[in-house]
């Protein structure tokens, strides 16, 4: 791996982790839910997408890179689906 | 390598208050849901233990399909309710049960300080069967599941028959032979539609997946099974699929295939190679990935069955 | 302090949490939550008897960890049972408790 790549691997993954910790900083300073809710589909989307960027500069074949994508597209589908449904379970208790 | 120690410490310490909130939390539904998360958290102590194949099986199966089956038994329950606060135990029970699961638990700490030096280990033993019968396979666990231990693995399989059988027998005799009530009453929301119409392509192609690699890298029959199970689980709980009769003929037949095959197999090792449950090395992993197949198919049927529960009245429309 | 030592404290602790949980636990279903800690606690257990017994060339001990993988799976399908032999003690009776003398009381209904 030549030296550049490898900084902007170190870069990307730093900056995801940064994006997570700010996110969990969130969960827990944010005062309800949705907010919280808010803070975590966001942030940590973000983050694990340039954690997941990170490594697949890493990636030693083309197939754990692919592999790494399906997680990314995996994890922003469920997260995105659960967060709807947390929405609308808290919708249904407010009215 | 100087910053892990620490890391591992954090885990373990996080692994324990999580596992404590699951003790302590005061409502049902808040201690299943940190019981998933120490599922999850687990599983990151089996990969620092160099288990990756346990952490997939303690995610797949300890966290999520036994938090799926605790959450719907909940729901189930009616309301979550908890039991009254007159039955709540007294300060010296709590004492004396604190005093006694603390000696329980600083026994066994000391005997894990105490472990003999150098380890006992099977694994020359298992290294050497998997060099014979398990030619082929470049996953150890595989090997010693398949070939090595496989008379555990053909039990483990009939364990799980008859714990189905065991929640069947709780039928209410005039509900007997129809469906389990399905996962939810009302109409699903639209995100869970959504969620498992993705899901159900992509995570039976992982589940597959999963299975095959697992005869030389970590995955395996357990948790390419536990994965198709939870397929089916959510495909169900969108509403898209629904419980099946459990005196449909296709239920029964996929829950015994696995060990069914297993036995056969076992039986013809017998005269084949020379001895019950060996494989010609030949042909051996053929054979094995052969019988995992079915080993995957009686999983992914068994597991959901048992989150579904017995057949009840007025499942039929 | 290394990883499988911590990891088998980790265990030990377990095992105290979840028989305190067990005993105290007067609902049924936390009951079988504690019961399962106390399962992961014997597998951790177990799980570094694997990770010490490294010999032959690999990492670990495959015997033990492939037992543990089989565990998990069993203690599953008995958790399943024990739902269902609770679901169907809610069907016959209209409180949860596994108390005998609460249940020679003619019960009132719903707890509070």
């Amino acid at each position: 791996m030549t030296g550049l790549l490898h900084l902007l691997s170190v870069a990307a993954i730093g900056a995801g982790t940064f994006f997570f910790f700010t996110g969990t900083v969130a969960l827990l300073r944010f005062p309800d839910s949705l907010t919280r809710l808010h803070a975590l589909t966001k942030a940590d989307n973000l983050g694990l997408g340039l954690v997941v960027f990170g490594l697949i500069l890493r990636a030693e074949t083309a197939l754990s890179a692919l592999k790494l994508i399906v997680i990314w597209a995996l994890v922003l589908l469920s997260g995105a689906s659960t967060a709807q449904l947390i929405g609308r379970a808290l919708r249904r208790v407010r009215e | 390598m100087s910053v892990l120690p620490y890391l591992d410490v954090g885990l373990a310490l996080l692994v324990v208050a999580v596992a404590a909130w699951t003790v302590a939390a005061r409502a049902l539904f808040a201690s299943v849901v940190s019981y998933v998360a120490y599922g999850l958290l687990l599983a990151f102590v089996w990969i620092r233990l160099y288990a990756p194949d346990v952490a997939l099986t303690e995610a797949a199966v300890g966290g999520g399909v036994t938090g799926v089956l605790l959450i719907t038994a909940g729901k189930r329950l009616g309301a979550l309710h908890d039991i009254g606060p007159d039955v709540r135990p007294g300060v010296g029970l709590k004492l004396l049960t604190g005093v006694l699961a603390a000696l329980v638990a600083g026994a066994l700490a000391s005997v894990i300080l105490l472990l003999p030096d150098p380890p006992p280990s099977l694994a020359p033993e298992a290294s050497a069967a998997i060099d014979s019968a398990g030619a082929g396979l470049g996953n150890p666990i595989t090997a010693v599941l398949m070939s090595y231990r496989s008379f555990d693995t053909m039990l483990e399989k009939i364990v799980l028959v008859l714990a189905v059988a065991g929640v069947w027998s709780m039928t209410a005799d005039e509900a007997w032979g129809r469906a389990p009530s399905p996962f939810r009453r009302s109409r699903p929301y639209a995100p869970t539609i959504f969620l498992a119409q993705m899901l159900a392509p992509i995570g039976t192609l992982i589940g597959i997946h999963v299975f095959w690699t697992g005869a030389n890298a970590p995955g395996g029959a357990f948790q390419g099974g536990a994965l198709l199970a939870a397929i089916w689980i959510i495909t169900m709980m969108a509403r898209l699929a629904e419980p099946p009769r459990v005196d449909a003929r296709w239920l029964r037949m996929a829950l015994v295939a696995g060990p069914a095959v297993f036995l056969v197999n076992g039986l013809t090792g017998e005269f084949v190679a020379g001895s019950f449950f060996a494989y010609p090395p030949s042909v051996a992993k053929p054979i094995i990935l052969f019988i995992e197949a079915f080993m995957v198919l009686s999983i992914a049927v068994a597991l959901p069955m048992l989150v579904a529960g017995p057949s009840s009245e007025g499942s039929d429309q | 302090m290394n990883p499988s030592v911590i990891a088998g404290l980790t265990g030990a602790t377990l095992v105290g949490l979840g028989l305190y949980g067990f005993i105290l636990h007067p609902h049924p279903l936390r009951k079988l939550l504690a019961f399962n800690l106390i399962g992961s606690g014997v597998f951790l257990v177990f799980g570094i008897v694997a990770r010490r017994g490294a010999a032959a060339g690999f990492r670990f001990d495959p015997v033990p960890q492939a037992m543990v993988i089989t565990g998990i799976v069993v203690a599953f399908a008995a958790s399943a049972v024990a739902v269902a032999l609770i679901l169907r003690l809610s069907a016959a009776n209209s409180d949860l408790s596994l108390d005998p003398d609460a249940r020679a009381e003619p019960s009132d209904g719903e707890g509070p």
